[in-house]
């Protein structure tokens, strides 16, 4: 069993790589029509002559051809060398290194809302079709793609930090006055468990709350109508009927025979509403002044910064091509008939 | 006299549908005693079906029993609660389905679904369930059942499926078993052995069955009474043989009419209609002076696997003939029809029509082929096969426009109401759209699209396979006429070695994409050579009774 | 090859039996209306400031209340819907008969421009779409036919899977092989038998892709993309109240919000039932 599912990592893992391969070109091609001269952002400033500059494009390859060029981005990639930011004076992969923990402690903990809200409110709703409870999932799954995460997010804040003063003010990923916890994983929730500081724990998930709720709400209707619809569909299956024609138990044909079913397909959606999340991050990390990876590439394509703009695009592929790989594994361990090949 | 095990008193059904509500059943009444077996026949929509999942109370939410009692063993199960339901369901009556793959749970191995079953109704270890399981496995004969335990359903074929499937049925040795339809889409051959299975295990259980099929023959074959539902009523029931010699109902009359015998003819199968050609068939006797129209020499075709779809056929079609193509599904007999249609491209050997090779051409490039015009085709599935956004005219008005240039005008016109005369197409359906005709109306259409631009030789696909039977005699009457009025070269591809024998003169036997007999229809059919074809014979369905002495499984 | 009667006659019978779709259809008609009629029904000017007036809540005479500046948030709503209405509509609008025509051929040909087609589909489909179009506004240039080609190039790989798959069932379905019985090449085969038949479903998946491009592009202008003030857009009315959200600001926020919340609504639900109007199946 272990060993086929390494096989299947090691597979799946092999076949992404022309995608990966598919994202460095494209992310290439988009550095080179980004708009400015590199040179002339690392020449001493704006009153640098033109020989500076020339040296300069020498010096970082520029006046080489194209598929040269590419050639040594693809190895300054694979030595880990993504440039430097001009904005922060950092190498590009220390500043995502550090603030990489902050958004995924984002995102991962929305998703697992999202998830915990959403399978249960579509199971029910599809075993209750046309009863109060489907109403108001569906009217919820309705509404739910409807509002943009920008705007439920500062809403959020108006009502439960203006309004009613439960959330603390949503500028960071703790109160400036507290103190951060022991820096090792740089997940804040893992580190102040490790150091046992519950009262700090308490205040950073309190932190994370609103933007991870913001976050879950968008991508809680696609889950749901997508739980709810699977499982409708399984409920009305031929083998669900010939189970219930055999006297199981309800309780079994439920949770054995069709949630495990019903899972399938929202696991496969599981990855397009991660792609979603890794998006929504840019908008949520920007209303609430979480200091993630998204922001820091916002901040630095405003700044016209590009090297960490590309570093940042070139990461969230990356990780989403992983976490399909994960994806696609799980649904190999549930579903027999994918390594039956 | 002691209570029946199961009476059906005034059953009525209905369905709450779009349209409104839909009555399925209206006032079924029917009784099965202890061991009794009985078939419940019918068409599509006749409400048999209703039947057996209104009796297992499996009806789903749309569907509501409005009136009428259901007693099992004296107890109504119209008014059981949900436990004690469950409590005879599996246990006391169990049931079996159409399309067993689906009936089985795509993600839980065989062994886990019996176990299920076994622990659902009796207290009992999973060990001992288990070594229930491989007990029942055996029981219906699955080869090599070990190994059988641990495969999912997708790793079974479908006869296997359906014999896990009537294992976990039988599992908790209930005493009615209704089978649904339990052998459509399985291969004839398979069809015979899970029947026989079903009916021997039945028998030397003591078990009622009752059998819901399409198929006369089956049922008659399998069961000692024969109750027939048209519209939602049983019009006639009584035991088989009185059935078939009196039958005293019209409908029943018809369906035993339409559904063919070893002996029957086209005539016979749908009597009140014209008869083409006053006389009777002329089988050997061909059109005098004419030369071949087809000929197909060593053809093969391969897709990516180590087996070939079709595998160096040579046959010669002559002017104006009929040539049946007989096979079970993977016999490669689609391949070959799509083939000569030139809708596909031979990996070897050629096509000669007219004397002329058309294999070269590629099939992307054959729509402008001289020949496109004089080779027309009719699909298996006549819902299929016509353009959903199509009116009927304008389905049959596009060959014309396409091959012969036709532009709108009483030209046109006059043409596409002269091939829907001839397909027996009512005029006043031209301007309807495929889904507002009937299943029947729809394969006229497809026929009357092929016959427009005047073929040589038309293709016919199973095109019956998705008909009701009685449709299915008009239909083939329809061919064998166009065949005798227009000399159009018929080549029949069909699984139903019966059906072929009637319309054509010679057929070619394939297995596995090989020819393994070839001959006129009537001396393959009295003197088989191949095996294959003698098993194949030997599925077509006798009407006479079951004789259980024949209740041999046939291996194949 | 439709009769237009009947045409019309289903759709009303649809928008009779189905409540909400008839409302949806009106609330877009209305939108479409509101768009097209901003610059005349806008009570003040969108752009004039009027600093002595700034920030007051909803009230008579500003039924949406002012902004820091002292503009009319109402009327900077209804001349936004032009503006945002426009980017959806030709993102939509370019990614469909794009993905269309290309999907419909690799659907029906296979072989090795389909796989070509596929790996490139793949790649673009790997980047975080939003993330991706941010990329592109970033590189084309910050202009807002530059939204349009982002949301366009995001939009595009979702109409060429979904034309693709719709014609890959149907390839060799009955009836398109009777088409090539008939004497249809391939052009034919796909532009005038597959292409019409996914259409339905495609007009379902056209009509939820304006909402999605509408949040998308809004949200391009809210992180500073595309759109600049002063212009009118919701996406930058939505960020420009941001700032004063944290001191009870709310009507800066609710108002553009809500305005996008509703036409996204509006498209969504229209989506739903224009399958049941173009679908002929259901046409009794």
């Amino acid at each position: 069993m272990l060993a086929a599912i390494a096989r299947r990592v090691g597979r799946r893992l092999v076949s992404s790589v022309p995608a990966l391969f598919g994202v460095v070109v494209i992310t290439f091609v988009l550095m080179r029509v980004l708009p400015g001269d590199p040179a002339v952002f690392f020449a001493s400033g704006p009153s640098a002559g033109q020989a500076e500059i020339e040296a300069l494009r020498h010096k970082m390859g520029l006046d080489q051809p194209l598929p040269v060029q590419l050639l040594h981005y693809l190895g300054d990639i694979a030595t880990g060398d993504l440039g430097r930011s001009l904005t922060t004076g950092q190498k590009v992969t220390q500043d995502i290194g550090r603030k990489l923990p902050a958004s995924l402690e984002l995102t991962f903990t929305a998703l697992a809302i999202a998830l915990s809200l959403s399978v249960p409110l579509g199971v029910l709703a599809a075993l209750r079709p046309g009863s109060p409870v489907d109403h108001a999932v569906r009217m919820l799954c309705t509404l739910g793609v409807c509002v943009p995460t920008f705007v439920s997010g500062l809403l959020l804040i108006y009502a439960f930090y203006y309004l009613l003063g439960w959330a603390p003010d949503p500028t960071a990923r703790i109160d400036i006055f507290a103190s951060t916890p022991p820096e090792i994983t740089g997940f804040y929730l893992v580190d102040f468990a490790l150091a046992r500081d519950w009262e700090g724990w308490s205040a950073a998930a309190r932190q994370l709350l609103l933007p991870a709720f913001t976050m879950a709400l968008f991508v809680l209707a696609p889950l749901a109508r997508m739980t709810r619809a699977s499982m409708l569909a399984v409920m009305g299956s031929d083998f669900i009927r010939a189970a219930r024609s055999l006297g199981l138990p309800g309780y079994r044909i439920v949770v054995a025979y069709a949630l495990r079913n019903a899972l399938l397909p929202v696991l496969t959606i599981t990855g397009i509403v991660f792609s979603t999340m890794l998006g929504a991050n840019v908008l949520v990390e920007k209303v609430f002044s979480w200091p993630g990876v998204a922001s820091y590439a916002l901040d630095a394509l405003l700044a016209s910064d590009y090297a960490p703009v590309q570093a940042f695009v070139l990461l969230m592929a990356f990780i989403f091509v992983v976490v399909n790989v994960a994806i696609d594994v799980l649904y190999g361990i549930i579903d027999p008939r994918v390594s039956v090949e | 006299m002691t209570a029946p095990l199961l009476q059906v008193e005034d059953l009525h059904v209905s369905f709450s549908t779009r349209q409104g509500v839909v009555q399925a059943l209206r006032g079924v009444s029917f009784s099965l005693g202890a061991g009794q077996t009985l078939g419940i026949v019918g068409e599509s929509g006749s409400g048999k079906s209703v039947t057996s999942l209104a009796v297992m109370r499996l009806l789903d939410r749309a569907g509501r029993i409005t009136q009428g009692r259901v007693l099992f063993r004296g107890q109504d199960v119209t008014r059981l609660g949900r436990s004690d339901l469950r409590e005879l369901r599996g246990a006391a009556m169990s049931m079996i389905f159409q399309n067993p793959r689906a009936a089985l749970n795509p993600i839980r191995t065989v062994e886990q679904q019996i176990v299920d079953v076994l622990r659902a109704h009796r207290s009992m270890s999973v060990r001992q369930a288990r070594a229930e399981a491989l007990d029942l496995l055996r029981a219906v004969l699955i080869h090599d059942p070990e190994s059988r335990l641990a495969a999912y359903p997708a790793e079974l074929s479908g006869g296997m499926c359906q014999r896990v499937m009537i294992a976990m049925a039988m599992a908790c040795k209930p005493a009615l078993l209704i089978a649904d339809e339990p052998t459509t889409g399985l291969d004839v051959t398979t069809q015979k052995a899970v029947m026989d299975l079903l009916a021997g295990l039945t028998a030397e259980r003591g078990m009622a069955m009752i059998l819901i099929t399409h198929d006369l023959g089956l049922a008659a074959r399998y069961c000692a009474d024969i109750a027939v539902m048209q519209n939602g009523e049983i019009v006639e029931r009584g035991p088989v043989a009185a059935l078939f010699q009196s039958p005293r109902h019209d409908y029943t009359r018809m369906l035993v009419a339409a559904s063919p015998r070893r002996d029957s003819t086209l005539a016979d199968l749908a009597p009140g209609l014209p008869r083409p050609q006053a006389g009777a068939r002329n089988d050997g006797v061909r059109v005098p002076g004419a030369g071949p129209l087809l000929e197909l020499t060593h053809v093969r075709k391969s897709f990516p696997g180590p087996v070939h779809a079709v595998d160096d056929v040579s046959f010669v079609l002559p002017q104006g003939g009929a040539l049946g193509l007989v096979g079970e599904s993977g016999s490669g007999k689609t391949t070959l029809s799509r083939l000569i249609c030139r809708l596909a491209d031979v990996d070897g050997g050629e096509i000669i029509f007219q004397g002329q090779s058309i294999s070269d051409m590629p099939a992307r490039d054959f729509h402008r082929a001289p020949q496109r015009k004089l080779i027309q085709i009719v699909f298996q599935d006549p819902h299929d096969s016509l353009n959903p956004r199509f009116s009927a005219f304008d389905c049959i008005a596009h060959p014309l426009r396409r091959l012969e240039g036709m532009r709108d005008g009483a030209a046109l016109e006059a043409r596409v109401r002269e091939a829907a005369g001839r397909a027996g197409l009512p005029e006043g359906l031209l301007e309807r759209f495929p889904h507002q005709l009937s299943g029947g109306q729809k394969a006229r259409v497809g026929i009357a699209r092929a016959i427009a631009p005047r073929p040589k030789l038309l293709v016919l696909d199973e095109p019956t396979a998705a008909l009701d039977v009685q449709v299915q005699a008009v239909i083939l009457q329809l061919l064998d006429r166009l065949r005798r009025e227009d000399d159009i070269g018929l080549l029949f591809v069909s699984h139903d070695l019966n059906v072929v024998r009637m319309l054509c003169d010679d057929l070619v036997v394939l297995k596995q994409g090989r020819i393994v007999e070839a001959g006129a229809s009537a001396a393959v059919f009295a003197n088989p050579q191949a095996d294959y074809t003698r098993a194949l014979l030997d599925a077509i369905p006798h009407f006479e009774p079951a004789c259980h002495a024949e209740r041999e499984s046939v291996a194949l | 090859m439709m009769a237009r009667p009947s045409l019309l006659r289903h759709v009303i019978y649809v928008l009779r039996s189905n409540k909400v779709t008839a409302l949806a259809s009106a609330g877009t008609l209305l939108l479409v209306a509101v768009a097209l009629l901003a610059a005349w029904i806008a009570p003040y000017d969108p752009i004039a400031s009027d600093v002595s007036h700034a920030l007051q809540p909803p009230n008579a005479a500003h039924w949406a209340g002012t902004d820091q500046l002292g503009r009319d948030i109402l009327s900077r709503i209804l001349l936004a819907a032009r503006l945002d209405l426009a980017i959806a509509v030709s993102a939509v609008g370019i990614s469909f008969a794009v993905g269309a025509v290309i999907g419909g051929f690799c659907g029906y040909r296979g072989g090795r421009l389909d796989r070509w087609v596929g790996r490139i589909v793949d790649v673009l489909m790997a980047f975080p779409l939003f993330v991706l179009a941010m990329a592109l506004v970033a590189a084309l240039g910050n202009r807002v036919e530059n939204i349009i080609i982002a949301t366009a190039v995001i939009n595009l790989p979702f109409y060429i899977r979904f034309a693709r798959a719709e014609v890959n069932v149907r390839r060799n379905a009955g009836w398109v092989e009777a088409a090539r019985a008939c004497g249809d090449g391939p052009i034919s085969v796909v532009l005038r038998f597959l292409l019409p038949n996914v259409l339905p479903a495609m007009a379902v998946q056209i009509s939820l892709n304006l909402g999605w491009a509408i949040l998308n592009a809004a949200g391009l202008s809210f992180i500073g993309l595309g759109v600049t003030a002063p212009t009118p857009e919701w996406g930058i009315m939505v960020a420009e109240g941001a700032r004063f959200i944290s001191t009870g600001k709310w009507w800066l926020v609710a108002c553009p919000g809500l305005a996008l919340m509703l036409t996204v609504l509006c498209f969504n639900l229209l989506g739903d039932g224009l399958r049941d109007i173009l679908d002929p199946r259901m046409r009794t």
